[in-house]
């Protein structure tokens, strides 16, 4: 049987609620934008209820350990094929396993959950690193960048935390939406008009204040001037910093 | 005036690119109420540099000017360079406007020492004092105690930084006072006992007054210049060692010797830095903090000197061959953390993973250990045993055998008509060549 949702976490939760409540046993469960027509197996449509969802995720939470409870979100953020069922495994483990799921590493579909949600862990952190704010004109910081997959919501916390008393945007170039922060509280944006390049994110000078141009230049210099020459290695640099990133960095305009 | 701040910060980056330290870990700080930043405890690398190594701080001198004349600095007071000096306020507007960008992650503050100690040094904690007061930075703050500088200078510059370090460089006295005849251990373990001291006590005040200042909570670290002198590895670790153990150091950084004053006569001549020993050294460091080695057996008087062939934790096992094979399925975290080709995480994976079932190998290479180079050293009811009776010395063979790639296809069974290489003439030419003869 194979089960269609409608693409949200939410959806996929009730999903799960309803394979519990009428003990469903699915060959496959997938978002209705990939969904394919298929032959031979019974296709069911489920519509997403928030009530649902959230009995499925509080219910959850109990069962995992405080430090690894985002993993279930982490992994399904990845959109990896197969994933659902191997959350809906990880799922089903966690509430009748005595011991912590999380720890079953000897178990396929749990070390697929595990280390999807390292992938979409790491490029969390990745945009960390490597977003570059531009100040501009309105004395807003904007920047822009591509992550492979959707976790700008995993990175508003650290960066409200951190830029608290500036307001900032950063932009999901590839996803089209992004956060903006007033100093108080940040909210969901997706900018009609597109001020900057849509490439790079970079804004053209003329919307920047006079001393972004100072502080990007003094930064290039920065990196050219710490680097040894001696010990050059570009292959570690880009295993470090994949290129993909490398269009949205500062340093690494011409 | 933005042209000049910009070629003095360049001047002076590149003056401090020698220090390798660039960590930005070990400490939590929330950020205040109006305030920016705060640190985190993983910590986080922004860029990275074309040789590989990591951005994380923006690492500067304040000044390059330098009363001494040590041999194997660059900044040395004898050699004719650039010299530039930042002031106060420079350095916070930089450390600020780098900050807000997301560039860095905080501040790592070096100098050279001008007029004295004591001068050098207030005007480097007054650059942590305005940042942390004036504009509530509350980003991460490495700097550099000077050897000299009076107590209470140091114990102002605790309070506002999160690391402070004072570098030994060469890892012997006698070496020093030959390579730097200002200098010597006592000067350099005079600060690094002192931070020690009030670190300790600073978290003793914390555990009853919670709004006690902290100090350099996030510890100290120190760098090796390895290379320069001819210390052994054994010396080197053993000092590494003690630094951990008696001056409760976060870190050791090894930094390979650059022949930076090659004119030198006190120096070796060396074209490229011993970049393969400075990696062993660093799997040395790391076999001492994670894998709870220490520093005599991964070194001795035998083996005063790391296999630059080998790492050292398969130069361990293989020596201790005795000791193999473990099963995986039983043996305590310990222990299996010293198996050549599982890890840190890897062992852990192990330990909660056997809690479910019997593991066995393709549970393992799943989980991500190294199967080429473990099979050698653990039982899993699965292996052959016949493996584990190799003598040492074939095993090693065998596994820096295994190591290399492997040619990507069959080389070309085809005879070329014309070659390049010196033992294959061209096919043609030989013929007529013999014909002549």
């Amino acid at each position: 049987m194979l089960l269609v949702y409608d693409g949200t976490f939410e959806g996929y939760l009730s999903v799960v609620f309803e394979v519990y409540k009428r003990k469903l046993e699915p060959t496959e469960i997938t978002a209705k934008e990939h969904f394919q027509h298929t032959m031979f197996t019974s296709k069911e449509e489920i519509t997403t209820d928030f009530d649902h969802a959230e009995r499925v995720w509080k219910g959850l939470q109990q069962k995992l350990k405080p430090e690894l409870n985002q993993i279930p979100y982490s992994a399904w953020l990845s959109g990896e094929k197969g994933i659902e069922m191997a959350l809906l495994e990880y799922i089903r483990q966690a509430f009748i396993l005595p011991l912590s799921v999380e720890g079953n590493f000897g178990d396929a579909n749990i070390l697929t959950v595990r280390k999807a949600a390292r992938r979409v862990m790491r490029e969390a952190m990745r945009v960390l690193q490597f977003v570059r704010f531009q100040c501009t004109l309105d004395g807003i910081y904007f920047s822009a960048i591509s992550p492979e997959y959707d976790v700008l919501p995993l990175t508003i916390k650290q960066l409200q935390n951190r830029f608290a008393d500036q307001n900032w945007v950063v932009y999901d170039l590839k996803r089209d939406y992004g956060f903006y922060y007033n100093k108080k509280t940040s909210e969901e944006i997706t900018l009609a008009d597109k001020t900057f390049s849509r490439s790079t994110g970079a804004m053209p000078a003329n919307l920047l204040q006079e001393e972004e141009g100072f502080y990007q230049q003094a930064w290039i210099g920065y990196c050219k001037s710490t680097t040894i020459r001696e010990r050059l290695n570009p292959k570690l640099q880009r295993q470090h910093m994949p290129k993909r990133f490398w269009k949205y960095l500062t340093e690494k305009k011409r | 005036m933005n042209d000049i701040v910009q070629k003095k910060l360049n001047i002076l980056a590149d003056a401090a690119k020698y220090d390798v330290s660039c960590a930005s870990s070990g400490n939590n700080r929330a950020n205040t109420q109006g305030g920016v930043g705060n640190a985190v405890n993983c910590g986080i690398c922004h860029s990275f540099t074309e040789d590989g190594r990591c951005i994380s701080l923006l690492k500067v001198l304040m000044t390059n000017n330098c009363i001494y004349d040590c041999a194997y600095c660059i900044n040395r007071r004898t050699n004719d360079r650039p010299r530039a000096t930042l002031t106060v306020e420079e350095l916070v507007d930089l450390t600020i406007g780098f900050y807000r960008r997301n560039y860095i992650e905080g501040l790592f503050l070096s100098s050279g020492v001008i007029k004295s100690p004591d001068y050098t040094m207030e005007r480097m904690m007054l650059v942590a004092k305005k940042l942390r007061i004036e504009e509530r930075y509350n980003g991460y703050i490495h700097m550099k105690a000077i050897p000299g500088a009076s107590s209470d200078l140091i114990h102002q510059a605790g309070i506002w930084v999160d690391r402070l370090s004072v570098n030994i460089e060469i890892p012997s006295n006698p070496e020093l006072k030959r390579l730097a005849p200002e200098k010597n251990y006592v000067d350099i373990y005079r600060p690094m006992n002192f931070i020690k001291e009030n670190i300790i006590a600073q978290k003793e005040e914390r555990k009853h007054l919670r709004h006690a200042p902290t100090f350099a909570p996030a510890g100290q670290s120190t760098q090796l210049i390895v290379g320069a002198t001819p210390e052994s590895d054994r010396q080197i670790l053993s000092l590494a060692s003690d630094l951990y153990q008696g001056q409760r150091l976060k870190r050791v950084y090894y930094s390979g010797y650059l022949p930076v004053n090659e004119y030198d006569q006190r120096l070796p001549a060396i074209k490229t830095p011993p970049l393969v020993r400075e990696n062993r050294l660093y799997q040395s460091d790391w076999l001492m903090r994670f894998y709870k080695f220490k520093a005599n057996e991964i070194v001795s008087d035998e083996h005063p000197f790391l296999d630059l062939e080998i790492d050292p934790k398969l130069a361990w096992a293989l020596r201790n061959l005795h000791q193999f094979p473990i099963n995986v399925n039983k043996a305590p975290y310990e222990m299996i953390l010293r198996v050549p080709g599982i890890g840190v995480q890897s062992a852990q994976r192990i330990i909660e993973a056997r809690k479910f079932r019997t593991l066995n190998t393709q549970h393992l290479t799943k989980i991500g250990v190294v199967m080429k180079r473990a099979k050698y050293f653990i039982v899993n009811n699965e292996l052959p045993a016949s493996v584990f009776d190799l003598p040492s010395e074939t095993l090693r063979k065998q596994i820096i055998l295994g190591d290399k790639p492997k040619p990507k296809s069959q080389p070309d069974t085809q005879l070329k008509l014309f070659s390049f290489g010196d033992n294959v003439k061209p096919l043609r030419l030989t013929t007529n060549l013999a014909m002549l003869d």
